[in-house]
């Protein structure tokens, strides 16, 4: 045992100490939370004012069209499509004479593009005075039209899904659940293969550097192979625990940067532009931190998304360790070989992509329950809250036989593997190997 | 009393036997020679010695007892042919972690390496890295840590390959003095001369079979095949004589080689009354080099593999 710990220790600090585990480490998070707080920002500067000269000979218009923080809407006199610039306007509308609704055609002029969005609002702005005209004409009390116009949906009333399963029940929220389920079931997905490659070229390494029969002369070669799976292991959660806090930490912080009022403004442009998510992700963010917080069932989600990371990288991490001991010098090699360990991986992250939206159809249930799918698509299901107990149990057990297997059939690949040089090992030779006791 | 005693080792490989029904000792503080082609089965020994492989069948004694590896790899220092070092590790920091996990403590390892750096005037290679070293440096390195928790049993598999004979007689001298202090030394190599300098007793194996077993001085016995180099004043006129064979003739001196059933006082005499001027009378022993090839072609040299 002293000896594995000695493996551990080495393997765990020499990749905590590398630059590069030191860079990518501090700089993900870094990157992510610079991507929102550059998209706010970017979002807030890039609506410039506009004032817009309205030609709008009938009246029709004037009364409904309210200007805002974008767009300010002027109805001079003397002006036409020619002199807009010149007197300080960045578009025109132009209405015709004796408008009548669906024959005529409003047009919009302008010497450089508007944008999406500004266009939305002045598109919107024409409906409602369409609108309110039509309402007016038919007998509609302005008064009465003013305070339905005031309605906002949101204040009306609030939905919610609730699962009912037996005699326990549980709010739910399907959109938020999904999100969660897809985010967790990627992120075991990346991990499993940047850990899992890790294992495979330490291996490598220690083959290649023809260190792996001077180390074998005083451990076992398990020993040396699950120090490392270990070490690696412990590398993984210190990345992870990094990566949490220091993404909490800077959120708490660029939240505390954004000033109430770009946060409120960000927040004005967003409602006032419904259709246009792009830029108003940092409100977004913002609200959504908050009924993240409140809705998913986060005591189930965080203990199963610790065990199935561990657990989806120990089932996996011996398997590329068996495949690092067979390579010889040529990468191309790897490549091939590697390929039976990664089709399930893939394979996997498309059973997830359903599981996701669809957490209790019959390819998402068998998933989750196979060790070689579990780890991503359970971790997919369970924010939806609608797991049984005795699914996840069968699940939790089924990883972990699955992985004490794996550990064992590998072992004896890698047994043989790393003490053979120069030799393209077949998988037919491999299988022999698997057999064969020692 | 034997330090090892290897009784019946077996080791099979699917497509053929690596090694097949070897027996032989290693008496304490010997220099032993495990020589043999290419493929004869000497690493696969070695592994077993080890503790890397398990043998087929056959015992291994270690100092009278059977053979433990998770109690007696400590007292064992294995330099493989396969050799090398983390190459992004920093030397010191490697040097003490292969010293622990053959079971040393901490002072004690970083003392010990602090000697043999000193000894070596490798003081100043701490910080480095393996990758920063030349190749006689990192052998130099190699050598240090297998010898640094001083084992009783020192297993040297082609210790010299890649030295310059500086470097190499370094090695050679630290050899000698851990010999000296009683250290039991295991040789494998296919390089006869330094077999000859160093070893007081060999095995030869072949197609996974010992061939050859004794002290090297009496290996050289068994195989030799009487022959003489006689000198002379002045070579004497050609004389048929069915008691010996010319073999070589130069300048100044015949080469013979005596027919069986003769002995080396009855060519003297035959030279003696044809009036030759001897001035002197030695006998040619075989090298090493020789018997190993005459050995290994008696039992063909590529190795033939098995049907599975």
């Amino acid at each position: 045992m002293n000896k594995i710990w000695l493996v551990i220790k080495r393997e765990y600090l020499t990749r905590v100490k590398n630059k590069t585990f030191i860079l990518s480490t501090i700089l993900l998070p870094l990157f992510f939370i610079g991507f929102i707080v550059a998209s706010a920002y970017f979002s807030i500067k890039s609506t410039e004012h506009q004032k817009i000269a309205v030609e709008d000979n009938n009246g029709i218009f004037k009364s409904s069209f309210q200007s805002d923080k974008v767009i300010t809407y002027d109805f001079p006199t003397g002006i036409n499509a020619d002199n807009f610039k010149e007197k300080g306007y960045s578009a025109f509308l132009f209405i015709p004479e004796k408008y009548n609704s669906p024959h005529d055609s409003i047009s919009l002029i302008a010497n450089k593009q508007l944008g999406v969005d500004a266009e939305e609002k002045v598109k919107d702005q024409i409906n409602t005075a369409i609108r309110n005209k039509a309402f007016l004409e038919n007998n509609i009390n302005k008064k009465v039209l003013d305070s339905i116009n005031a309605i906002n949906e949101d204040d009306l009333y609030k939905f919610s899904t609730v699962i009912k399963q037996g005699d326990k029940t549980q709010r739910s929220n399907s959109g938020l659940s999904s999100a969660i389920g897809y985010g967790s079931g990627i992120l075991i997905y990346i991990t499993l293969f940047i850990y899992g490659a890790a294992v495979m070229r330490g291996v490598m390494e220690e083959k290649m550097n023809r260190i792996a029969e001077v180390i074998i002369s005083s451990v076992k070669p398990f020993q040396l192979m699950a120090g490392k799976i270990i070490g690696i292991a412990a590398v993984g959660i210190t990345q992870l625990l990094i990566w949490i806090v220091l993404i909490i930490g800077l959120t708490t912080i660029a939240s505390s940067f954004i000033s109430h009022d770009m946060l409120q403004h960000a927040q004005d442009v967003s409602n006032s532009m419904p259709n246009t998510a792009g830029n108003s992700a940092a409100a977004n963010f913002m609200n959504a931190k908050n009924t993240f917080l409140e809705a998913a069932p986060w005591g189930l989600i965080i203990p199963c998304f610790l065990f199935y990371f561990i657990g989806g990288y120990l089932f996996y991490a011996a398997l590329f360790a068996a495949v690092g001991s067979v390579v010889n010098e040529d990468p191309q090699e790897a490549q091939s070989l590697m390929l039976p360990i990664t089709m399930p991986i893939i394979l996997s992250f498309v059973i997830m992509t359903t599981a996701a939206g669809k957490p209790d159809a019959p390819i998402s249930v068998w998933g989750s329950l196979i060790p070689f799918s579990s780890p991503i698509v359970m971790m997919a299901r369970i924010p939806s809250g609608s797991v049984p107990a005795w699914q996840i149990a069968v699940s939790i057990i089924s990883l972990i036989a699955g992985f004490i297997l794996t550990t064992m059939l590998a072992a004896k690949i890698y047994r043989t593997g790393i003490l053979l040089y120069g030799k393209k090992v077949t998988f037919k030779e491999m299988g022999k190997w698997l057999f064969r006791k020692s | 009393m034997n330090i090892l005693e290897l009784q019946n080792l077996r080791k099979y490989y699917a497509t053929q036997k690596a090694v097949d029904d070897i027996s032989f000792s290693i008496p304490q503080g010997s220099v032993f020679g495990l020589l043999g082609p290419n493929g004869a089965g000497k690493t696969t020994l070695l592994r077993m010695i080890t503790g890397i492989f398990y043998p087929d069948s056959g015992n291994i004694l270690f100092e009278g007892k059977k053979f433990d590896p998770v109690e007696d790899i400590p007292l064992i220092g294995y330099m493989p042919e396969e050799r090398g070092l983390y190459k992004k590790m920093k030397i010191g920091e490697q040097a003490l972690y292969l010293a622990m996990l053959k079971g040393m403590n901490r002072q004690d390892a970083m003392k010990k390496i602090k000697d043999w750096f000193v000894k070596f005037e490798m003081q100043s290679w701490w910080n480095k890295k393996v990758d920063d070293l030349s190749k006689g440096m990192s052998q130099k390195l190699q050598f240090v840590i297998t010898v640094l928790h001083e084992p009783k049993l020192l297993i040297l598999d082609e210790p010299f390959s890649g030295l310059d004979p500086v470097n190499s007689n370094l090695i050679k001298d630290e050899i000698y003095k851990l010999s000296q202090k009683g250290t039991t030394i295991i040789f494998s190599t296919h390089r006869m001369e330094q077999v000859e300098e160093i070893c007081d007793k060999i095995v030869l194996v072949n197609k996974g079979k010992k061939i050859l077993d004794g002290s090297v001085k009496q290996v050289k016995i068994d195989n030799k095949e009487n022959i003489f180099k006689v000198g002379f004043n002045e070579l004497p006129p050609r004389f048929e004589s069915n008691l010996f064979k010319i073999v070589d003739t130069k300048d100044n001196y015949l080469v013979v080689k005596i027919n069986a059933a003769y002995h080396p006082t009855d060519v003297l005499q035959e030279f003696l009354s044809n009036k030759a001027s001897i001035i002197s009378f030695n006998e040619i022993m075989p090298s090493l080099n020789d018997i190993f090839i005459k050995k290994v072609e008696d039992t063909k040299l590529a190795r033939q593999f098995e049907k599975a």
